[in-house]
């Protein structure tokens, strides 16, 4: 894959313009309004927020169109849309319609259980989940632009996020100590593509932004989110189910940007009520799992 | 040697970094008012606009960075060059107000109108075109007093010099070229 192509290279060029940023999702313009005005570089536009899905079950799809009009003529920012796992014809309309960037999602139900879409074919960007290195890669051979850790969406715990954060910045730096004979070897282990595990190999970092989402709650959540080493962050339910959505959505902004500064992230973690309610993973019945649709 | 801060709310403040490296300068992340009084002088990157002028609002960093643009050099990206701007089109939003000049935000259009444009008849020296990379970029629909245009593209002015300031409504971090960045680090004196 050519990583000097034009296209590719405006693909990523957004994902580069939302790092140290906040990404939120919504469901209709007043919650968007709501995001542009607290400080969000981007919207994801979805049908119910991921801890709703969870909730009330059956199948979740794309958005309706309407919404997402309407999400994207009330702010200025761009705006992401969902799409189902290998859902080609979704994505085809997303496209049409003019979204800034799609997510491939996992929280969304699957509409293909084998493969992904081959976004290459696409002109609009590509976010994809991924839970450790070999499938961010298989991701980006596919033609993402961004990768996000997937987490466990809805459950308002970071400790899934936390875990596949950590798992591929180390997959990654252990890249970075083997010799060039080890690499076909890694490659087979993590089936993904001989080229991008070189790439990483020799930079020790992903081809295209890695941002970090699933279970942020908390202002500190967003500020251990960056200390982990991602570049942005997607905060889901978090906001919008939370007992003050205005307030956490501005205390996430301002935690995020300045995650370093512990004052401040105690600043912004003040004066907030109610996270919303979480999940224990650890009790969870593995079909309750978001994480493991898609490989 | 000059150290050049690069405004890190919120944006492509890495890339900036690295651009600024490779011309031959001493990057410097800026997030406080503490931060701006240590640099020469000072990148406002891509990125969201309204983003940073949230952020700027909460940490009272918008009288800081106007009197910064006073007697220190500014170049502005995208986003930067959009808050540079004493006017702001599409919506008409608050900026620093530095610069002699109305920019209208998303003006292309949306990210599928994001581009690459090999710029010629541009006034930084050299035959050599000028890569352009264009996201969800603005357009400058005026230029006051004291802007020279250096690059254009479609009859409108990209890359624009303002004596002490500089602004670019695409982005030069993104590109292995070094000929925007050089120019910046010129006019910045330890």
């Amino acid at each position: 894959m050519n990583y000097l192509d034009e296209t590719y290279r405006v693909k990523v060029g957004l994902a580069e313009m939302l790092k140290g940023g906040v990404i939120m999702d919504v469901t209709d313009a007043k919650q968007a309004e709501i995001a542009e005005k607290a400080g969000a570089c981007a919207v994801m536009a979805l049908e119910r927020v991921p801890s709703d899905i969870r909730k009330e079950g059956g199948v979740a799809r794309m958005s309706q169109i309407s919404k997402i009009r309407e999400i994207m003529a009330t702010c200025s920012i761009p705006v992401m849309a969902k799409v189902r796992i290998g859902h080609i014809a979704e994505a085809r309309v997303l496209e049409a319609l003019g979204v800034d960037y799609i997510d491939e999602s996992e929280v969304l139900t699957p509409a293909d259980e084998e493969n992904h879409i081959w976004k290459r074919d696409f002109k609009v960007p590509f976010v994809c989940g991924c839970r450790n290195l070999g499938e961010a890669l298989r991701r980006i051979h596919e033609g993402a632009a961004m990768i996000r850790t997937k987490g466990e969406a809805g459950s308002g715990n970071i400790v899934e996020a936390v875990r596949h954060m950590r798992t591929i910045i180390r997959e990654m730096k252990q890249l970075t100590v083997l010799s060039p004979d080890e690499l076909m070897a890694e490659s087979k282990k993590h089936q993904a593509p001989f080229e991008l595990i070189h790439y990483v190999h020799e930079h020790g970092k992903l081809p295209v932004p890695n941002f970090s989402a699933g279970g942020i709650a908390t202002p500190a959540d967003a500020a251990l989110a960056r200390m982990l080493g991602a570049e942005a962050i997607f905060v889901g339910s978090g906001i919008f189910k939370s007992s003050d959505p205005e307030k956490r959505a501005k205390a996430i902004v301002k935690a995020n940007t300045h995650y370093q500064d512990p004052k401040a992230v105690l600043e912004a973690s003040e004066e907030l009520g109610d996270a919303m309610p979480g999940l224990d993973i650890r009790t969870m019945d593995e079909s309750e799992l978001m994480q493991t649709r898609g490989w | 040697m000059a150290t050049i801060g690069i405004l890190a709310l919120q944006g492509d403040f890495a890339a900036h970094a690295g651009a600024i490296r490779r011309a031959g300068g001493r990057p410097m992340e800026v997030r406080t008012a503490a931060e701006l009084a240590a640099v020469d002088g000072l990148i406002i990157p891509g990125g969201e606009s309204t983003t940073m002028l949230k952020l700027m609002d909460y940490y009272g960093m918008f009288e800081p960075l106007r009197e910064f643009g006073r007697d220190k050099p500014v170049f502005g990206t995208c986003a930067g060059a959009i808050l540079l701007a004493t006017e702001v089109m599409n919506p008409s939003q608050a900026s620093l107000a530095l610069l002699d000049m109305a920019v209208e935000r998303n003006a292309y259009g949306r990210q599928l109108d994001s581009r690459v444009a090999m710029l010629s008849g541009h006034q930084l020296g050299g035959d050599e075109e000028l890569e352009a990379v264009f996201i969800r970029a603005p357009i400058i629909r005026r230029v006051g007093d004291g802007g020279v245009i250096l690059a254009s593209y479609q009859s409108t002015p990209v890359l624009v010099d303002f004596g002490r300031h500089l602004v670019a409504t695409f982005h030069p971090e993104l590109s292995a070229d070094q000929r925007v960045h050089s120019l910046f680090l010129e006019k910045v004196r330890p």
